[in-house]
């Protein structure tokens, strides 16, 4: 098989010499650190007074794990290691509670993000010659940015399309001869479920490859695509705290995704103690960004359950490969590649007078796509008998849900008292979504 | 003015039932019903001979209830006099939101329940009485 290198030598560079550049970046990164409110207190308090308190790699346990609500806590600026002036791009997502969570980037960050990405486009065997169209939400969302501006590097022919519109997307694959997607896996096998309609089928199509991302999903399922269509389809990782897309990616040998180890630190640690784990065993992906000033990140808990193996690739890169994420830690949901708390609907219903505090979120599948179904009760007091009043709370709540978790939400009217009544928010979600 | 009850009810089997069910209970006779189906839940529209009672019960048994005035009138069962009853009503601007009726063939007289829209507050006995209909309260409901 051919192998292609975007940087032969950072890609295939010694175990040694990699674990030293780890070293020189963090120092680096501990030092921006240091110039953040949140840093500053919280390395002072772990007895580091500056980046030489950290000798070794294996001093890196001296820093405290950070966790999503510390992004939270510090919102907006308390992360922040350099002046506003220097920052060129933000990204952020809703937060759990409402309150969001941003990421800074200085121009620096962005070509080392950017750097990655092309590294890990290539690793898949695309070059120049293939047209991309990115199918993946541009915005605050990492996911269309990131790649989009990764794969312009490699100097592919970039469409930047966005999410939605299936058959506009069908029909741009074909104007173009799109050779290479990046997509989620539901709406790629969505999309192949509805060619027909659109008088297409897979020989109008020209495409070779598809970078599978943002949700989860089986082997089988890749392979299930890679024969529908007739492709090669690569699994990626990756996440806004640490930038976004690009953390990990698989390579032609498509034996799980690389780390790319100069840019972050992986640990696996058992999530109930903190311990670290060994290689091979499954544990939470704890990851420090090791390429980003603007705003310092290290020791990132990040609710993802997989594994690290060790053992050399055939493809000769010396970064170690992350399995398949196999399952959260936390009630995190994804829809259609979004990422929802329950927390978040929570809140919405009980901003609703109209309806009661009692909910239940209900996860199906229509055709291959997600559906969230959001069962409230309606509150007797609050009841006029009006047919129009109800369709109209059913288009409120709709509403308000679209704003805070961008997702179209079916809504059902229940009556008082009708919908089980749960002690944890955990069991409020019934998910009746077969594993892709 | 005669008082409908509008009651919220899950589309699923024995929803109906449980209403009806505890209604005969407390010795509670239903006139007229209707239904409007919205998919998971529909709303039950409905005329009983003691609404303010019947909105108690099933307050206590923990549905959602909501009483409205909606117009009665009765006619003689006859070709055309719901032709009449409408246009003097559309005469004089009122709207119909929703209607429902019976016919007593012993009486050979009509009965019609009309949710109403009245944007200029006309007086509604004025308006149809003039055209032999007449307009029943809760209690000459009862007594028919």
């Amino acid at each position: 098989m051919e192998v292609n290198y975007w940087n032969t030598g950072i890609e295939t560079l010694e175990r040694p010499a990699l674990e030293q550049l780890q070293l020189e970046r963090l120092h680096h990164i501990v030092e921006q650190a240091f110039k953040t409110p949140f840093y500053q207190k919280r390395l002072t308090r772990a007895g580091i007074k500056s980046p030489d308190d950290l000798q070794t790699l294996a001093d890196l346990c001296k820093i405290p794990f950070a966790v999503k609500d510390d992004l939270r806590q510090s919102f907006p600026t308390g992360l922040l290691s350099v002046d506003m002036a220097e920052v060129v791009r933000i990204h952020s997502s809703s937060g759990t509670t409402g309150i969001p969570t941003v990421i800074y980037y200085t121009q620096q960050d962005l070509d080392n993000w950017t750097d990655i990405l092309a590294r890990s486009i290539v690793a898949t065997g695309c070059t120049s010659r293939d047209v991309f169209q990115n199918m993946m939400s541009y915005g605050l969302f990492t996911g269309g940015l990131g790649l989009h501006y990764g794969a312009e590097r490699v100097g592919m022919t970039v469409i930047p399309i966005g999410g939605g519109n299936t058959r506009r997307q069908i029909q741009v694959m074909k104007d173009f001869k799109t050779t290479a997607l990046h997509i989620t896996p539901s709406y790629l096998l969505h999309i192949h479920s509805v060619l027909g309609e659109y008088d297409t089928t897979r020989d109008d199509l020209h495409l070779k490859k598809a970078f599978l991302g943002a949700e989860p999903y089986s082997e089988n399922t890749r392979i299930k695509l890679e024969e529908l269509y007739g492709i090669d389809a690569y699994n990626s990782y990756g996440l806004s705290e640490m930038n976004g897309p690009g953390v990990a990616f698989e390579c032609v040998y498509k034996e799980d995704m690389h780390v790319w180890e100069d840019a972050y630190i992986i640990e696996i640690i058992d999530p109930e103690t903190g311990e670290l784990l060994p290689d091979g065993e499954t544990g939470e992906v704890v990851l420090t960004n090791l390429i980003r000033s603007a705003l310092p990140l290290m020791r990132y808990r990040t609710r993802d359950l997989a594994y690290v193996h060790p053992e050399p690739c055939k493809c000769g890169r010396t970064h170690r490969r992350l399995s398949r994420i196999q399952g959260r830690t936390d009630d995190m949901l994804i829809v259609n590649g979004v990422n929802v708390f329950p927390s978040q609907i929570e809140e919405v219903i009980m901003a609703v007078p109209e309806v009661g505090t009692n909910y239940q979120i209900r996860l199906t599948k229509s055709g291959s796509l997600d559906k969230l179904t959001v069962q409230v009760e309606i509150y007797s007091k609050m009841f006029t008998g009006d047919l129009s009043a109800l369709d109209a709370l059913k288009g409120k709540i709709k509403d308000k849900l679209r704003a805070s978790i961008t997702i179209n939400a079916h809504i059902e009217l229940h009556e008082p008292g009708a919908l089980p009544i749960f002690e944890g928010k955990a069991k409020r979600v019934v998910d009746e979504r077969e594993k892709l | 003015m005669a008082h409908q009850l509008t009651i919220f009810l899950e589309n699923r089997p024995g929803r109906i039932q449980s209403i009806s069910k505890v209604l005969v209970e407390n010795n509670m006779n239903i006139w007229a019903f209707t239904i409007q189906d919205r998919g998971e839940f529909g709303l039950i529209k409905m005329i009983v001979d003691k609404p303010k009672q019947a909105q108690l019960v099933l307050a206590d048994l923990g549905v959602a209830c909501a009483m409205k005035e909606v117009l009665a009138v009765s006619a003689a069962d006859a070709p055309g006099n719901l032709a009449k009853l409408t246009t003097s009503l559309a005469e004089k601007n009122v709207n119909i939101k929703d209607a429902y009726g019976f016919v007593s063939p012993t009486e050979r007289k009509g009965i019609c329940f009309l949710e109403f829209e009245n944007p200029d507050g006309v007086d509604l006995e004025e308006t149809i009485a003039g055209h032999g209909f007449m307009i029943l309260g809760d209690e000459q409901l009862y007594e028919l």
